[in-house]
């Protein structure tokens, strides 16, 4: 049974609904990720679990247990804060020892689980400072310290990384996750950055409009998005009509796009049964062909619009019968601005959504 | 040049008082002939001035503390959550300082001298909070405005109550607010006249009112002794907020 579980949940501010009958399971040990636009409901999913948002609708049970109603102060869940909100008044010491002590605990037994966890996030010698005196890292891992050192049933983190410089960024993912998995700690982890929520997560939970849309690990969600709004975040920039011809024998089909021309896709990606649906691609998987290069099918004719150098590549715009098509092309060459191109559309590549 | 101008015009007045406050002349006048001390003393000798000068230090010490502990929370429930009718609230809690204070004042004694038949201790004590309570609820508000509430999540996340969380988080990162309120409250109820005027009776006066009274049968420089003692006063109670905080908290 999953440790975690969000059942029917629904949230709402006055008419504005937040989250529509959100449902999300989550293992003991796992370190789930909340990714998605801004609005799209991620923080207050975190927030509801944390128990600083009431539901409207539904249950939330943690282990067992009915935590609907559970105040968040009797919950034990560790929260890391996107500004880090650090007590300004109390030392480093006191704001990590301020769980413990809330537990009653005895003195020497917080003073020696303070100056383990400070010991863990490699903050030993800065007990006495005051978080005035700490580097924006610093602070985040005095959050993290405080929050751990309660030993909490669940790790809720809201865009923990977000006020660090980039590199910095990547080296606190990594010691965030490191922490994680020695401690053995389910984590919910909310971001808008997919880089940094891919390379941390067990799983991913891409929302939208206060729905979870896919929720899967990061490589099937890279790879194979089931729905439009995930294909396109992830990076899927084109998305073409098709409709379901023949079923091929060893799996795959046929599909028929608006101007007649036929594409062949490998995997259904759970769509084998539907006969409208919509191939998506990155534009970095499309090649681009000379006039009438080679193959029959999977190929587009189109024409060269606006170019962007990228660095790695040119990005062209190009027209096509079905529609305008971001195709990223190789740095060495550059089509003018007119040429005629075939694109082809490998048929491994060609995501169905 | 011109703040050199405006800030002699704000001092001399200060130096005539302090000056006119030493002579030996039975009346105002500046310069002062000769030197003494004898309004100094004259001020001791007057009985009224020493009983409403203890009157007016209780009422404002007492008021303030009744209105901190109004306003206090007062502020904090504005600024932390949303709720139908705040703008009102919000507005009727302020309302004190915008209804002139001579209407207030004879609202007061109306109603709480003549009608309810309060002592008149009583009402000057309840018609100074109200009075002062604006200010508590505007200073303290401005302070919680830089408060940033996740701090405060922060602290019940870990597992202390709201109550707790209240008293050992976001009061002492609020002191400074807190004590600039008290101090400009404490100022204000103990110059108050408008007020005060309403709701003084019989043997129980401030001593503003007190003063104002003197002027009008006496013109020795008794009265300007008195200012220099409470300028001193200020001058004092100013240093002691310097040395332990600093004037800075109330620049912020």
């Amino acid at each position: 049974m999953a440790l975690l579980s969000l059942k029917n949940i629904s949230v709402a501010y006055g008419k504005n609904v937040v989250l529509k009958n959100l449902n999300l399971d989550v293992e003991k040990g796992e370190l789930v990720s909340l990714l998605g636009p801004s609005g799209c409901g991620k923080t207050t999913t975190l927030r509801l679990i944390g128990g600083f948002v009431e539901a409207k609708n539904g249950r939330f049970v943690f282990n067992g247990k009915d935590y609907t109603k559970i105040p968040v102060h009797k919950r034990n869940f560790g929260f890391v804060f996107q500004n880090y909100a650090l007590f300004p008044h109390l030392t480093v010491f006191d704001n990590v020892a301020f769980g413990l002590k809330q537990r009653n605990i005895p003195k020497n037994e917080i003073k020696k689980r303070v100056m383990e966890i400070l010991e863990t996030v490699g903050l030993k010698d800065y007990a006495d400072r005051s978080p005035r005196e700490l580097s924006g890292g610093q602070k985040q891992r005095v959050a993290l310290a405080r929050a751990l050192v309660i030993q909490p049933d669940l790790l809720l983190l809201d865009e923990p990384l977000s006020n660090l410089d980039a590199k910095l960024r990547v080296k606190m993912r990594l010691e965030i996750r490191k922490i994680q998995q020695e401690y053995n700690i389910t984590a919910i982890y909310v971001t808008h950055d997919q880089e940094e929520c891919f390379s941390i997560s067990d799983r991913v939970a891409v929302m939208n409009n206060g729905v979870i849309e896919q929720l899967d690990t990061p490589q099937k969600i890279y790879n194979l998005p089931r729905t439009e709004f995930v294909a396109n975040f992830v990076g899927f920039e084109n998305f073409i009509e098709l409709e379901l011809e023949a079923k091929e024998r060893g799996g795959g089909g046929f599909y028929k796009l608006k101007n007649g021309q036929r594409f062949k896709v490998t995997h259904f990606n759970g769509r084998e049964y539907e006969r409208y649906v919509k191939g998506a691609i990155r534009p970095e998987e499309i090649d681009i062909l000379n006039e009438g290069g080679g193959k029959e099918t999977n190929t587009l004719k189109g024409i060269i619009g606006i170019s962007t150098f990228l660095g790695k590549h040119y990005q062209y715009v190009v027209e096509t019968e079905v529609g305008r098509l971001l195709v990223n092309g190789s740095a060495h060459k550059r089509y003018e601005k007119g040429e005629r191109v075939t694109l082809y559309f490998p048929e491994d590549k060609i995501v169905l959504v | 040049m011109f703040a050199l101008l405006v800030y002699l015009f704000l001092i001399i007045p200060l130096i005539i008082i302090t000056g006119a406050a030493f002579g030996t002349d039975e009346y105002l006048r500046f310069p002062p002939q000769g030197f003494s001390l004898k309004w100094l003393a004259n001020i001791f000798e007057v009985e009224m001035f020493v009983r409403t000068f203890k009157i007016s230090l209780e009422i404002a010490v007492l008021g303030t503390v009744l209105a901190l502990l109004v306003g206090i929370p007062a502020a904090y429930g504005l600024s932390r959550y949303d709720f139908v009718g705040k703008n009102f609230l919000q507005g009727f809690f302020l309302s004190p300082v915008l209804v002139p204070g001579i209407v207030f004042g004879f609202s007061l004694l109306n109603f709480l001298i003549i009608k309810y038949e309060m002592p008149v201790y009583t009402s000057l004590l309840i018609g100074h909070t109200v009075i002062i309570m604006p200010y508590i609820i505007r200073v303290i508000s401005s302070s919680l405005e830089n408060f940033d509430y996740s701090i405060e999540e922060a602290a019940i996340s870990l597992g202390a109550s709201k109550v707790k969380t209240f008293f050992v988080i976001v009061l002492p990162n609020i002191t400074s607010g807190v004590i600039a309120a008290f101090i400009l409250a404490f100022i204000n109820s103990f110059n108050n006249v408008p007020v005060s005027i309403f709701l003084t009776g019989p043997g129980i006066s401030t001593l503003p009112i007190q003063m104002m009274s003197y002027v009008e049968y006496y013109f020795d420089p008794t009265i300007a002794a008195l200012s220099v003692v409470l300028m001193v006063m200020t001058i004092i109670l100013m240093f002691i907020i310097e040395k332990t905080l600093g004037l800075s908290y109330f620049a912020k």
